[in-house]
């Protein structure tokens, strides 16, 4: 039997990442417009506000010395550089981080209902991080305790599930033990806290809001969050032979264990930072990757950059709304529940029937 | 050429599966495992294929092992070419993504296995028969010179038994070594050229097939009697084929 030879014609219509489904857009273009997209939602969330600034001296303040800045007051210029840009920015890094995160667990445990906040990761880290402002800590030990124990979080699930992490149910259900427990750890470092000092300290931090951005936090965020993303980013095809299953990655010539350990050590390092700026931000990692997928398909080349820039957009739009639909601030953690919780509603009920089928 | 060298796995609730298995899978043959339910055919299949590791004695084989499991849909709905693709993650760099030749390996393996034109489908709505292909090209893809199949046509209808049996054969046919379980001695008598009965620890037997699948030894095998029937082909040509007695009393 000789072998046949495939044509480049032939190819043409199966180029990379080209989802399954007729009408969707190639991989490289679905990346491009969720980039425009970003673009667009940060520029228009920097003129948002109480003082509103024109979007042609947002993009003058932005490109400063590139354009002539006529017409850019200096009050319009201390709210773009000090409140709103790092605000922002904190945002794109938040919500991108979880975003990817997301996607890269639920590809990990095999699982499209796992989320950082869903399996305990988040409450992990919580509880890290309040450690750290119990004993009056610095921003280091804010980071890397949420890192310890967000990662504590992932491999005590992942210990639990015993390798059968694809079962939903169990994953679920552990997700609801370590979740409990280690809310019930932050309870008990609240009560052992200094009602002057550090109780506040660890109760305004847990409630979970951009509202006191920085560029100090932005600096918090950006190294662990853009390196885990990196890792993942680059090891993005190898993700999907991960969701594989074991046997059948270890049989193409992987070794599913270890690669499965940088993408946990990889998440915890996101979640990790995006708690330490934020507090427990939920349903990002869980919506954002889903509507990913809708729009993209499930290859990970694609998925992964798409959920980040979605991800990032998300909880822009979701934090301009927080800070401009009243006069004060709503909690964003409250707003970002008020949509994903419905949005996972109607996922799992979509998904009823077969939600244990992996069981 | 893959080597069991005198291998034995045992689990540590329920003691050895096999003991003092030796067996060569050459290339440009069918090697098949028979036996009843829970005697360790799917166990010794991925002891060849690397998935799991003997207690005793060892495995070797010359470049790498192409395994095809079962196949059950999975979690995300990859493209069948993705699907194939991913055959190439030992030519594909840690860092990188499968290039233009890599996916053009992969579609001459889908065409070479006569489902290129499922390239596009997404794999879990592709039929049984479909699926199992898609999981032997994605083995063709990785250049294995070695295929350990675990039972291959389990849920396939007549036509796709027949498909996947004459796909095997064309693929020994052009040098590729196979080894497979299954349930049915008619594809053994068929397709494999030595067979491996196990019926316990301490009872794994191998040979050349027309020697080991007489009616006494599968009878034994099987403890329901079974017979063998010689006819001939249509194309010319002897061959034998199995009758079940159904319904007899059974001890």
């Amino acid at each position: 039997m000789p072998p046949p030879t495939t044509t480049s014609s032939q190819l043409e219509d199966i180029t990379e990442g080209s989802g399954a489904a007729p009408g969707r857009v190639g991989g490289p273009l679905s990346i491009l417009a969720a980039a425009v997209v970003l673009a667009v939602t940060i520029m228009v969330a920097v003129s948002l506000g109480r003082y509103t600034v024109p979007p042609s001296h947002v993009l003058q303040i932005l490109a400063s010395g590139l354009l002539p800045e006529g017409g850019v007051s200096g009050t319009e210029r201390t709210v773009v550089e000090l409140v709103r840009l790092p605000r922002v920015l904190l945002a794109v890094l938040v919500g991108g981080g979880l975003g990817v995160a997301g996607a890269a667990l639920q590809a990990t445990f095999r699982n499209p209902l796992v989320s950082p906040d869903i399996i305990g990761v988040s409450s992990g880290a919580s509880f890290g991080g309040a450690i750290a402002l119990l004993f009056g800590l610095g921003t280091v030990f804010l980071v890397g305790g949420a890192f310890v124990f967000g990662l504590l979080a992932l491999v005590l699930l992942f210990a639990l599930t015993a390798g059968r992490a694809s079962s939903m149910l169990m994953v679920v259900l552990g997700g609801v033990v370590l979740g409990s427990f280690f809310a019930a750890l932050v309870g008990l470092a609240q009560y052992f806290a200094d009602p002057y000092s550090s109780l506040p300290a660890i109760v305004f931090w847990l409630l979970g809001s951009l509202a006191t951005a920085t560029w100090a936090k932005v600096a918090v965020a950006v190294v662990p969050i853009l390196l885990g993303t990196a890792v993942v980013l680059l090891l993005r095809w190898r993700l999907n032979v991960l969701s594989l299953g074991d046997d059948e990655a270890s049989s193409l010539g992987i070794r599913p264990s270890r690669l499965r350990w940088v993408f946990l050590l990889a998440c915890a390092l996101i979640v990790a930072g995006a708690v330490a700026v934020s507090g427990a931000v939920g349903w990002v990692g869980l919506v954002i990757p889903h509507l990913a997928r809708m729009w993209v398909g499930p290859d990970h080349r694609v998925l992964l950059p798409v959920s980040f820039l979605l991800g990032a957009t998300y909880l822009i739009v979701i934090d301009t709304i927080a800070r401009t639909l009243t006069a004060g601030e709503i909690p964003l953690g409250v707003l970002t529940a008020l949509v994903g919780a419905p949005v996972f509603f109607v996922l799992l009920r979509r998904n009823r029937d077969r939600i244990w089928d992996h069981a | 050429m893959l080597e069991l060298d005198d291998i034995g796995f045992c689990y540590p609730e329920s003691g050895w599966v096999f003991r003092h298995v030796s067996l060569k899978v050459p290339a440009g043959a069918v090697t098949a495992v028979l036996g009843p339910n829970g005697r360790g055919k799917t166990t010794l299949v991925r002891c060849a294929a690397g998935l799991m590791k003997p207690q005793e004695g060892a495995v070797s084989y010359d470049g790498a092992v192409g395994f095809v499991p079962q196949a059950r849909g999975g979690a995300f709905a990859y493209r069948a070419l993705d699907m194939v693709v991913m055959g190439r993650v030992r030519q594909v760099r840690l860092f990188g993504t499968p290039t233009r030749d890599d996916r053009v390996a992969a579609l001459d393996a889908m065409e070479r296995i006569g489902v290129g034109h499922l390239a596009n489908r997404q794999f879990p709505t592709l039929s049984g028969g479909e699926q199992q292909l898609v999981l032997i090209a994605r083995a063709i893809a990785s250049q294995s010179p070695v295929l350990v199949l675990d039972e291959p046509t389990t849920g396939l209808d007549l036509h796709n038994q027949a498909q996947i049996l004459s796909l095997l054969r064309k693929l020994v046919a052009d040098g590729m070594g196979v080894l497979l379980t299954t349930h049915h001695p008619d594809h053994a008598l068929y397709l494999a050229d030595f067979v491996v009965l196990m019926d316990g620890p301490d009872d794994v037997r191998s040979g050349p097939t027309a020697a080991m699948l007489t009616d006494e030894a599968l009878t034994r095998l099987y403890g329901i009697d079974v017979q063998t029937v010689t006819y001939e082909q249509n194309g010319g040509g002897a061959r034998r084929a199995i009758v079940t007695r159904y319904g007899d009393e059974l001890d």
